[in-house]
């Protein structure tokens, strides 16, 4: 069976970064794996999306509406925007963090109030104020693996695994704080 | 590994040697991937044309040789595609085209099929990296079989999507020598005559060989439903009807008719699901064969596997409508130079006819500065045009603005123009120093080629000077006094003159400013002039005062020059 997952967030917040571990892990799961990726104009600061399937053989490389299993959300609004690409049973996790779009800082459209209050309602919600946490680990660059963190909870692969792909994939610099900050996500 | 990646793999193990291009989003990163290897030769050229035609020198000598672009720059390269199709090759020779269904970061939504069928030129069409990998090596194979340029044709989703590879050695064939042989190579009439002759046949051949090309397959599942497809919309097919029966075109031109005629006659309802224009259904429908394609499926966009569900399968799909959300469309980054020369542009009331960059937001509010976005280097041959029908006094509110990579694009040869046909017009060239839309690739005038070495770098005001232009004058695109004094003089001269804004873009390794900007509440007389060029570093808090987002502020200044009230100060970092 085919799983579904999809991280959404502001251009600049680290989805590629995200959709790499992802997609190491389930690599080294033995699965086949298909991502999907914005790269070029929409990440100046725009709305981005990736998507990434994993399962004994994957075809589109894309998640269609009504099919994700776990939605990833760096950022409210963009949680909003995509919760209907979320599956009846699907999993939403987003980070608290709200960034306005020009549209709202121009004046032509308001920021929606109590967004993950209306998501709650209709879908399975984990949500964390992730740069707070961030912050308090001591490099607010990592908030993004927080989220992930608290994601990979609702994917099928051992902690052991994805300590391991981190190492793999991000700077080796940064490998310290990085996994850190997926056991704050992973572990509360 | 990334469509794009495998691609520039295939072009490693196939034994490439030489490789052109000019950066353009989704097929920039094949050049990036395909710089990586030692043993191939690689450079961005200033336009797609040049790097066809270095391409074509390379084939033409013996090697195996590619160029890569996005589907707009097959049009720039089209004049020697069309004419190296009647010539051919020596080594293997592929072009990549990039297509962008959907508009991810293009101006228009064209179809190289389309071009491909004009020039005569086979494509073929992978479905997946590993794909993407194999069509580029198999394309080298038929370019020197059939003797012609080979077009892979990819879309974003392609390019963009990343699927396991199974990689292998690298080949290299032994060059081919070199003969001289003008009637293949000078393409003057008489002898384009005859390779005009030659190139209907070998088409002809290609078609007929198709029938057995392994790439070409049928799937013969259930057949009461039966899809003609190729490219990533197959996958669509495989996810939505696993059962179904299935002729994947992996050469969608020319087409294979033997085979598609066979796979018709076999299942009871045929579908042709291919995005954008209805290349293959005109082709077989014109051979009397019945089969749905447009009547049911858009030319618009990106296809899906719920289209499929929906207008084939009849199936309900349950789906929530989308929330209705604030749009978040791209916007310039905080920091960013462009802001700061549209600030001021704005402030005059300048229109600008724009070209094609980051630089292009400045369409949009808040900014809203450029009237007119055509194609690449069109700002200063558009400019020209409205002055030559309405007269100079009409553009003495106008200016041109193009980035310094356009500029080296095309935009130069416009800028002649403008000087030999005694036009007024003002250019504003925002030099940056980089080709920033599509990821910070160098250019002819940043003194890096795509190999990382550092070469003389192209003087963007002598060039300009060395056209006869008497005013070019270079400013800090952050000095904004100086700037506005200078676009008020330039406009309004009787003569070209060029504006050239410099400053980095803040992406740039290394080009962060060492400050941040800070706002001083108790001086904040809440005017809001600071918001008005749309930095995302600011936003305007509840009682009208502003915060500056510490973690997006680049440290710019911007903000800080127009405060009048000194609320915003700019500090060490």
């Amino acid at each position: 069976m085919t799983k579904n997952i999809m991280i959404v967030g502001v251009g600049g917040q680290g989805t590629l970064l995200t959709s790499r571990i992802l997609g190491g892990i389930m690599l080294d799961a033995g699965y086949d794996v298909k991502l999907s990726e914005v790269h070029g104009m929409a990440q100046r600061g725009g709305s981005v999306v990736t998507f990434v399937r994993y399962g004994e053989k994957v075809s589109e490389p894309i998640v269609e509406e009504g099919q994700a299993d776990v939605l990833i959300a760096f950022e409210q609004l963009e949680a909003l925007r995509y919760a209907h690409f979320l599956k009846k049973d699907g999993v939403l996790v987003v980070n608290e963090q709200q960034i306005e779009p020009i549209t709202v800082v121009t004046g032509a459209a308001e920021y929606p109030e109590d967004i993950i209050k209306g998501l709650e309602q209709e879908h399975t919600v984990y949500k964390i104020d992730a740069m707070e946490e961030a912050k308090k680990l001591g490099n607010a660059k990592v908030f993004n693996i927080i989220v992930l963190g608290m994601a990979a909870k609702h994917m099928d692969f051992s902690k052991e695994a994805w300590l391991e792909v981190i190492e793999k994939t991000v700077p080796p610099k940064t490998v310290a704080i990085n996994q850190k900050a997926f056991l704050k996500g992973y572990e509360g | 590994m990334l469509g794009n990646e495998a691609i520039a793999r295939g072009a490693y193990e196939a034994g490439v040697k030489v490789s052109a291009a000019y950066p353009g989003t989704p097929s920039t990163e094949i050049s990036e991937n395909i710089a990586k290897y030692e043993e191939i030769y690689a450079e961005w050229s200033p336009n797609e044309k040049v790097a066809t035609e270095v391409a074509i020198g390379a084939s033409i000598s013996g090697v195996r040789a590619m160029a890569s672009m996005k589907h707009v720059g097959v049009n720039v390269a089209s004049d020697p595609l069309y004419t190296i199709s009647y010539g051919g090759v020596n080594g293997g020779l592929v072009l990549v085209a990039a297509d962008d269904p959907g508009l991810y970061s293009s101006q228009n939504e064209q179809d190289t099929r389309c071009v491909a069928r004009a020039a005569m030129v086979p494509v073929l069409e992978p479905s997946d990296s590993q794909e993407a990998k194999d069509f580029v090596k198999f394309a080298y194979e038929l370019s020197e079989k059939y003797d012609t340029p080979v077009i892979v044709r990819t879309t974003t989703r392609l390019a963009h999507s990343q699927g396991t590879v199974t990689l292998e050695e690298r080949v290299e064939p032994e060059d081919k020598p070199y003969e001289r042989n003008p009637a293949k190579y000078v393409m003057m009439p008489a002898n384009a005559i005859g390779r005009h002759v030659y190139v209907e046949q070998r088409l002809k051949a290609m078609a007929e060989d198709g029938n057995e090309f392994a790439i070409n397959k049928a799937e013969y599942q259930d057949m009461s439903i039966g899809f003609i497809t190729s490219g990533i919309p197959y996958q669509y097919v495989k996810e939505a009807c696993p059962n179904a029966s299935v002729l994947k075109l992996g050469m969608v031109h020319p087409l294979p008719r033997k085979l598609i005629e066979e796979f018709a006659s076999k299942v009871d309802k045929l579908y042709i699901f291919e995005e954008l224009e209805p290349v293959i259904e005109e082709q077989v429908k014109s051979w009397g064969i019945e089969a749905v394609g447009k009547e049911i499926f858009t030319v618009q966009g990106e296809y899906s596997a719920n289209m499929i569900r929906e207008k084939i399968l009849k199936q309900e799909i349950s789906i929530k409508n989308p929330a209705k959300v604030p749009a978040r469309p791209p916007i310039l980054c905080p920091g960013c130079p462009h802001r700061s020369v549209y600030s001021v542009l704005n402030k005059l009331k300048i229109h600008a006819a724009g070209d094609i960059g980051c630089y292009t937001l400045g369409a949009v509010p808040p900014l809203n500065v450029i009237d007119t976005t055509i194609c690449m280097g069109a700002s200063i041959s558009t400019l020209h045009g409205m002055e030559k029908a309405k007269g100079k006094e009409y553009i003495k509110n106008w200016v041109a603005v193009i980035g310094d990579s356009t500029f080296m694009h095309t935009g130069v040869n416009s800028l002649m123009n403008m000087v030999y046909n005694q036009g007024t017009g003002t250019v504003v060239i925002l030099d940056n120093s980089t080709t920033g839309m599509t990821g910070h690739q160098d250019h002819a005038a940043t003194g890096k080629t795509l190999k990382g070495e550092t070469v003389p770098a192209i003087n963007i005001y002598h060039l300009c000077k060395a056209m006869g232009i008497e005013h070019v004058v270079e400013v800090d695109a952050f000095d904004t006094q100086k700037l506005e004094q200078i676009v008020k003089e330039e406009v309004a001269r009787d003569a070209v003159s060029v504006i050239i804004t410099k400053s980095p873009c803040v992406l740039l390794k290394g080009n962060v400013f060492p400050y941040k900007c800070k706002p001083v509440a108790e001086s904040c007389k809440k005017c809001g002039a600071c918001l008005k060029p749309g930095c995302p570093a600011l936003t305007k808090q509840a009682d009208g005062s502003i915060a500056i987002d510490d973690t997006m502020c680049n440290g710019c200044g911007l903000c800080e020059q127009l405060c009048k009230f000194g609320a915003i100060e700019r500090v060490e970092a």
